[in-house]
Order: C-alpha cells, then structure tokens, then sequence
C-alpha cells in the first residue's frame, strides 16, 4: 500500500479527537497545582465540561460534510454526529451530576474526569466505525474506561462486586464478539462491512459460518446494550456503580453500541434482512416485556431504571429491526430523548441518596411532593416522560420508533411495544403517586449536601429538553440532518 | 363580521396554557383564583367569536390553522372547527368558568396548582375538539389525562387515589393500541390529515383493525359498557369541578372520537361492527339506568346516569344517518350541560351538609325552596322532558335510531322511561316528604346566594333555549353532518362498486 491511497482524514475524527485532548488537558490540569492556595482541582469539572461543550461545537459544524476515513473502516455521516452530540449530551451531564458527587466517593477526579471523556471518544468512534475490527476497538476502549469507573468506590462492596461482574461478563462479550467477528471474517473474507456486503451480494459466503458469526456479534452486541437474555448484569452492575457513572453507562453504552448494531445490519447484512429481522424482532419483544414485567416489582430506585433501561433497550430495537432509514432516525431520536429524561431520573436518584450511600429506595419519595413541590414537578416530567405520555419527548421517541416498525411491516411489534409501555406507565406512575398522594415519612428528605447548583442546573436543563424536545421534535430532526443553521431558518420560517 | 382575530383557534385553544402558566407565577392565593376566572372567562368570550363570525351553511372546516409540525412523519399543527365540533368547544369554555367559579367557593387547598391544572385541562380538551391531525388529536386525547389524573389524585374524596390511578390507567392501556393503528393508516392513506382520511379509501384489513383499535380507546373514554367500570370511581371521587368537566367535556371526547375518526374514516369496519357498538349502547342505556335507580350516594346515581346518556350519543352516533348524527352532537352538548349541572347542584348540597345518601335527606322543599326548585328543572332537563334541552336531543337520535333499528330505538325508549323514574325517585327522597333530619331544617340549611345563582343560571338558561329553539343549533350542525355522511357512503359506494364491478355496471345500466 502505497502512502498516496493511505487515506488518513483527521477531520473526520475531529470529535473524538477533541475529547481525547480535552481528557489529556484535564488529566494535566489535575497535575499541575496538586495543594497549595489555588489548588486546580475544582476546575476540573469545568475543563471537561468545557471539552465536552467544544466538541460538540465541533460535531455540529461537521454536519454535512460527511467523510469517510482510514481506507473506509469509520465515516463521518450525519448519523455519527447525531450520535456524537448523543454521548457528549450524556457525558455534559453527567459531568454536572459528578461535581459534588464524585470527591465523596473517590478522592482522584482527575482520573475520574479524564476517564469520563476517553469512554465517550470510544462510544463516538464506535458510532463512526465501519470495520468490525474498529467496532472492537472502540467497544474495549470506551468498556475498559466503564470498568473502572464502575468500580470507583474501592471501599465499597457493591461497587467493586457490579465491576467484578461488569468486567468478567463484559470480557466474555468481547469475546464472543471478536469471535463473531472471525466467523464473519472466515465466512466474507473481510471486516470492512462493504466488502462484507458485496461478498453477500456476490453469493460467496458460506452460510453456515456467516450465521454462527452473526448469532455471536448479536450476543456480543446484547450484552453491551442488556437485551434479555443476555441482560442479568445490569441490575447489580447498575446498582453498585456510582450514580453518575450508572446514568452515563445507561445513555452512552445504549448509544453507542446501537449506532454500531445498525451500521453493521443495515450495511453489512443488508440482503440477509429477511433471516436476522425476525431474530431481532423477537429479541425486542421479549427484551421489553421482561424488563417491565420485572421492573414492576423493584423497590430501590436504581434497580427500577435499571430494568426500565432494559425495557427501553427494547423499545430502541424495534426501531433497528426493519433496517430502514426512518427506524434509525427513530431511534436517533428516541436516545437523545432517553438521555435527557433518563439523566433527570438519576438526578432525582442521586438527590436522594443519603451520605455514603449510592442508592435510593422509593419510599423515600413518598409525598415529597409537600416536601420539594418543584423536585416532585420535574420528577413528574420525566417518569411521565419516561412513560411515553404526550407531550413529553418520551412520547414522540416511541411514536417515531414505532412508526419505522409499521413502515416496514412490523405491526404486531409495534403492537406488543405499545401494549409494553401501557405497563411500564403502571410503575413509573406508582413512583408519581407516592410522591403526591402518599404520606411523607421521617424518610422523605433531601440532604443538604446532595443539593448542590450544578445539579439543579441539571435537573433543570433535562426537564427543558424533555419538553422542548416533546413539543418541537422538528428541532432534533433537522438539526443532525442539516446543520444548526438550518433549525435557525427554520424555527423563523415557522413564524 | 365584528371583531376578527387572526390565528383565532390558536389563541382560544392556548390561552388558558398561558393563563396556567400565569397563575403558578402570581403570589397571593386570592389572584391565584381570580387570575384562573378571568382567563377561563376571557377564553369563553374569544370563543364566542366561533359564532358570531361563523358562516352559516358551510359545511366544512372554518378558521383553518395549518402549519407543518414534524416532516419525517408528515405530522401537523392543523386546527378547525365545523358544525360538529363548534358547539363542543362552547360547551368547554362555557364550563370552564363556572367550574373554575365553583372551585373559587369551595376549594382552599394548594389553590395554585388547582387552577393550574384546570386550565391545563381546558387546552387538552379544546385541542382535541379543534385539532385537524391525528396525531395532535392524539397528542391532546392523552394529555388530557394528567391534569384530571392529578385533580382527582389530589382533591377528590376517601378513595381518590384508587380512583385517580385506574382512570389513567385504563385509558392510558386503552389508548395503547390505537397509536399502532393511527400509523396503520398513516402508512396506509400517506397522511394523518383527518379531513382528507375522511375521503381516503382504506382497504378493509386496515380498516377492521383500525376500527377496533380506535374504537377500543373511544369505547373506554366515552365509557360504553363494559369499560365503563372506571367511570363510577373516578366520578364519585373527584372533586365536584372535576366531576362538572370529567361528565361535561371528557367523556366526550370518546364520543367525538368515534363520530369524527372511528365511524367516518373506517366506513365499511363501522358498518360491519356498527350492530355490536349499537349492542352495547343500548345496553349501556338500560344497565346505566337500572343501576342508577338503586344507587344510595347522589353522585354515583348521577355517574351512572351518565352511562346511560352515553349511551343515547353513542346510539346516535352507531345509527350514522342524518337525524341520529345530528342528535347525537346536540345531545353531548346536552349531556354536558344537564349532568354538569346536575353534578353542580349536588357539589353545593354536599358543600352544605357534607355527605350525598339520598337516606340523609327528605323535605328539601321546605327549607331550600330556590335550590330545590333548581334541582327539579335540572333532573327534569337530564331526563328529557319536552320544552328542555335533553328532550330535542333523545329525541332526534329516537328518529335516526328507529331508521336504523327498531328494536334499538324501542328499548332505548324503556330507558327514557327508567331514566324519568330514577329521577324521579331521587328527587322524592331529596326534596318532598316531611323533614325527618334537623340538619335540613331550614334553620341549619341555607338555601343559594347569590354567587352561587350566578354559576346554576346561566345553564338552565340554556336548557329551556336548547329545548324552544333547537334550529338555533342544528341550522350550524347539520349541513357538516350531511356533508360527513354524503363523504362517508360516497365512499362506501365506491368501495362495493370496486369490489362488484359487474353489479355496479348493471345498475349503471338501469
């Protein structure tokens, strides 16, 4: 290969790139005044932020100009941005979340916070792959970063038990992943998903190996995003990790490994839509019923995001069955909507956890509402959201999903997804009648050092977006399809 | 032509959004109340620039809004009104005040978010007599559901929390499907508009699973019978505001919902299941008033008449010809107005004495002369006699029922009959007879003031101009439900011609 063909455009990378700088500077930045009278440590939330805020500047202005990179194995499309500013939306707030919570359960932010952008620089490479090879990559780049950060609090049993679990399942995933990827390899002879997919056209894979790869990048795949079955760690793991980190993971890892799931089915496999639809399809089904079925009966707080993720995972992969273009803008859409409502619940989680503690049972918000009437409103929002009741984005998320399932003729899904989210609204709102209408306890408090302003500004920003986003879906759309100036035009032609 | 307001439906439908959002801001409890008045009030007046600038004899949408609202999917912001829908969006705004007036009196509990929620409220269920899209129908159909879910969670009775979570649950699971079946036809016809599904032909899959699912979610919301079990509960316990707005505006949003998408778009489906819909109207006529006449607690006699009533719009609806149609929009507006008032009267006797069983009571005549003699004209406009409003509408839907089915019409009639001894019965235990308990003696009792005159009046004024002037309404109704029916088996015709092209020819040939 000769250097003119190398193809090596940076500007495609430019996001991840600028994440991977902006964690160098942070990690920097906590080096160079460790003590003394201006210590750089509580600027370090700030850097972040302010990384995470630049690339998205960056991400914003590449719409448009897609391109394609490192002899086609990532591209830079407008869906890879839209994901981009899905993950750096995650990343932002959690980074809000992290200020107060982050130096009470581990003294070493800047590792914390240097950690929290290289994991998203893994999850926007992996949006951006297209090379099954990159996929891996990225998938251990952005798990390693999870594992760690899982296990934060070292005195802590749990956490060090959900990233044991985390990282020994995780590892198997890989594996089974990389396996995956060998069959495909064996079967395509390549793992470039367009040389995949001529190869497909071109009648020269064997089908025995193909499907056996394809059956383990789906494992792989599932337990990254925890489809049922392949979903046992989330619970524990979502449960023992800092509250921060479990919001991010739920957003981030969702995002990114659907991104790939998508690129690798809808360009690799696109002939072979027939055989692996139906697998899908049946993996989503049972992927939301189990999540809410057993989310029905959790009572700590953590628990039941956790089996809502699941459920959601679900319903996101309703929207990944048909392989058509509408789908995937659905469920585009249905992550950035998840990542504000969702970011919001934690929030409300992490408000009422108490000391040393990283979780919350329900109970505690039993009649907060006397208590904090504006925390139960925004909590409103967001498990109404959550919900899928209009004019919440959560609403518009599941209805353009669903609207992809029936396009591409797969009513008796969307039909079992709808009848899903009938039973997801029983547990979301049990949560909002306890905190209206049930009696406040010795329980029902928030202590004062877990309110902090960055957190409000949080719950604040994610209760802004789940209704902007409810009320104006056209915003979102048109901003990762053509640009920001666009939505500006836009939003005055529409006066 | 007065006055013109541009984006007229717009500003009706937001303003009391606006006004929510208002009162929330504003300090004192007392601005708090009066600020909701005045918006509810204001929105009431607007709205009768709907009548005044209405152009009498168009038969279809007025004051057209368009605008696109989310391209991916072809969803609009798209607002009108016509004959059908006009006088349910006067109905809600001449509700609202008097609502929001009664809650003034009697309601002292967290006032900000009270009237917050009942303005809110007002702009779901204006949005969804007034939207043109069937998802902003949607939008609105479901939105409605969390304010009511709260007032009722919050200031109803013993049992409000109960009450509160299975009125949104069961029309939240009811409504589940229909989104599936609202892309179905999306998918099927290209467009959510509901004017132009209005003349689409649908295949008859799509149109059979699509009538289900929609009429699923109506029958619940209206409530037909057998998904009326949540109606009871939710009325009994909210609080009396509630309860006006629950019976006079919610419930007909299933109704309007089958009369304007169910029936019209899916014409063959309606057809084919129109009989069963019928079925259980009827049953839902009789069941509700033999029910009701064993009821103990007033509010639950008037919660079951209201089964019956709905079933007579639905009824109305089902027979799909010009005299039931029209009847049945007259009648929804009727029943809003009767039974609102007939939940009115009995909030200002439970305000006074604080419990409804009818056993507490007796010889009302004596001691409350003004509120009694309110109360008859009430329960006599609710069970239809002639001269009042409920007459013209039981009536007209009798007419188009017997074309439809003789047998429905006849045992809807019995149900008059049962309707007038119900009434009949409560009102003998209520108000005549001797005073057996010294709370109603008319020392302890006090009869209306004059606040409370303002609120009854205005509606039993309404009751006698309905009932001696009907034309006044039906010259702005019919010619849209003539219009809706001339469109609905123009398409039929055009389907069975489709599907028998031989015959079609031969009676072409004829």
């Amino acid at each position: 290969m000769n250097s003119a063909a190398l193809n090596l455009d940076l500007t495609a990378l430019l996001p991840a790139l600028g994440m991977v700088a902006a964690a160098a500077a942070v990690l920097l930045l906590d080096l160079v005044n460790r003590g003394g009278r201006a210590p750089t440590r509580p600027w370090l939330p700030w850097g972040a932020l302010a990384g995470v805020l630049v690339t998205a500047a960056l991400s914003i202005w590449l719409i448009g100009q897609p391109a394609a990179s490192f002899q086609g194995m990532a591209v830079h499309d407008e869906r890879a941005q839209a994901l981009n500013l899905v993950v750096l939306t995650g990343a932002a707030l959690t980074i809000l979340l992290s200020v107060r919570y982050i130096p009470n359960v581990n003294g070493q932010t800047g590792e914390y916070y240097s950690l929290i952008l290289l994991v998203s620089a893994g999850m926007m490479v992996m949006g951006a792959a297209t090379d099954l090879m990159v996929v891996f990559l990225a998938l251990e780049i952005f798990s390693l970063g999870l594992y760690i950060l899982a296990g934060l609090r070292r005195s802590d049993r749990r956490s060090s038990e959900a990233a044991m679990k985390y990282f020994l399942l995780g590892a198997f995933a890989s594996a089974f992943f990389v396996y995956g990827a060998a069959f495909v390899y064996g079967a395509t002879g390549s793992t470039r998903f367009d040389l995949i997919g001529d190869a497909l056209l071109a009648g020269r894979a064997d089908p025995l190996l193909l499907s056996a790869g394809v059956a383990l990048l789906i494992a792989g795949f599932g337990f990254k995003v925890s489809l049922v079955p392949f979903h046992m760690w989330t619970p524990d793991v979502y449960q023992g990790a800092p509250t921060p980190v479990t919001a991010f993971m739920s957003i981030g890892t969702k995002a990114a490994a659907f991104a790939a799931f998508y690129r690798f089915f809808t360009e690799a496999l696109a002939t072979e839509q027939a055989s692996w639809g139906m697998a899908l399809a049946i993996l989503a089904a049972l992927t939301m019923t189990l999540g809410n079925l057993a989310a029905l009966r959790q009572s700590s707080l953590k628990r039941l995001l956790a089996y809502s993720s699941i459920a959601h995972a679900g319903y996101i992969l309703v929207g990944l069955t048909t392989a058509a273009a509408p789908g995937i803008d659905g469920a585009l859409y249905y992550l950035i909507a998840y990542a504000f409502m969702n970011m919001g619940a934690f929030a409300v989680v992490i408000l009422l956890e108490r000391q040393g503690e990283m979780d919350a049972l329900g109970s505690r918000l039993n009649g907060i509402a006397r208590r904090q009437p504006m925390l139960a409103l925004l909590a409103t929002i967001f498990f109404f959201s959550l919900a899928g009741v209009p004019p919440f984005a959560g609403f518009f998320a599941k209805f353009y999903v669903f609207a992809a399932a029936v396009q591409g003729g797969w009513s008796w899904l969307a039909a079992i997804a709808m009848l899903n989210s009938a039973i997801g609204a029983w547990y979301y709102l049990r949560i909002v009648v306890n905190m209206y209408f049930a009696e406040p306890t010795a329980e029902t408090r928030i202590e004062a050092e877990q309110l902090s302003v960055p957190l409000t500004v949080t719950l604040s920003l994610a209760a802004v977006f789940t209704v902007a986003l409810g009320v104006l879906p056209w915003v979102w759309t048109e901003l990762v399809q053509s640009g920001l100036v666009s939505v500006v035009v836009g939003g005055l032609a529409a006066r | 032509m007065a006055l013109s307001i541009p984006y007229l439906l717009t500003v009706i439908t937001f303003l009391p959004l606006v006004g929510a959002v208002l009162v929330t801001l504003v300090p004192s409890d007392g601005t708090k109340k009066w600020l909701a008045l005045a918006t509810t009030g204001g929105t009431f007046l607007v709205s009768l620039l709907l009548w005044t600038n209405w152009q009498q004899g168009e038969a279809g949408m007025q004051f057209v809004e368009e605008a696109v609202w989310f391209a991916p999917l072809g969803v609009r912001y798209a607002l009108g009104v016509d004959g059908i829908s006009l006088f349910l969006v006067l109905l809600t705004t001449f509700l609202m005040p008097i609502a929001v007036y009664f809650s003034i009196l009697y309601v002292h509990k967290r006032v900000g978010a009270y009237m917050a929620l009942m303005l809110l409220l007002e702009t779901a269920m204006l949005g969804v007599f007034l939207s043109l899209d069937l998802v902003l129908f949607f939008v609105f159909f479901e939105a409605s559901l969390i304010p009511m879910y709260f007032l009722i969670g919050e200031w109803g009775g013993q049992n409000r929390v109960y009450a509160a979570v299975k009125f949104f649950l069961y029309t939240f699971a009811g409504s589940a499907l229909m989104v599936v079946a609202l892309l179905i036809v999306y998918f099927s016809a290209g467009t959510f508009d509901i004017v132009a599904l209005q003349n689409t032909p649908l295949p008859m899959a799509v149109q059979t699973w699509a009538f289900l699912a929609f009429s699923l979610a109506f029958a619940v919301k209206t409530p037909l019978f057998p998904f009326h079990t949540w109606l009871p509960d939710a009325h009994v316990q909210a609080p009396t505001a509630g309860s006006i707005i629950l019976a006079g505006v919610l419930l007909k949003m299933g109704t309007y919902g089958f009369l304007r998408l169910a029936m019209p778009i899916f014409p063959q489906a309606a057809e084919q299941y129109g009989p069963l819909l019928g079925t259980l109207a009827v049953i839902g006529i009789l069941y509700g008033a033999l029910v009701a006449l064993v009821q103990k607690d007033l509010k639950s006699l008037v919660a079951y008449s209201s089964v019956a009533h709905l079933g007579y719009v639905m009824l109305g609806v089902v027979s799909m010809n010009a005299q039931g149609v029209s009847g049945a929009v007259l009648q929804m507006v009727n029943h809003g107005l009767s039974t609102g008032a007939l939940f009115l009267m009995v909030g200002l006797l439970y305000e006074r004495r604080h419990t409804r069983l009818l056993s507490e009571f007796g010889g009302l005549w004596a001691s409350v002369p003004v509120y009694t003699g309110l109360f008859l004209v009430v329960a006599m406009s609710s069970a239809g006699l002639p001269g009042l409003n409920g007459f013209v509408g039981e009536f007209t839907i009798m007419l188009g029922a017997y074309s439809y089915s003789p047998v429905f019409a006849v045992l809807a009639a019995a149900g008059v009959i049962l309707a007038a001894w119900y009434m009949l019965t409560a009102f003998r235990k209520l108000a005549q007879g001797p005073i057996t308990n010294p709370a109603n003696d008319k020392a302890n009792l006090k009869d209306l003031n004059a606040g409370e005159l303002a609120m009854v009046l205005p509606l039993v004024l309404l009751f006698f101009v309905i009932g001696l002037f009907p034309n006044l309404f039906f010259d702005k109704i019919n010619p849209s439900v003539e219009a809706m029916l001339a469109t609905r088996s123009a398409l039929i015709q055009q389907a069975t011609a489709e599907q028998m092209p031989v015959l079609a020819e031969t009676v072409e040939e004829q």
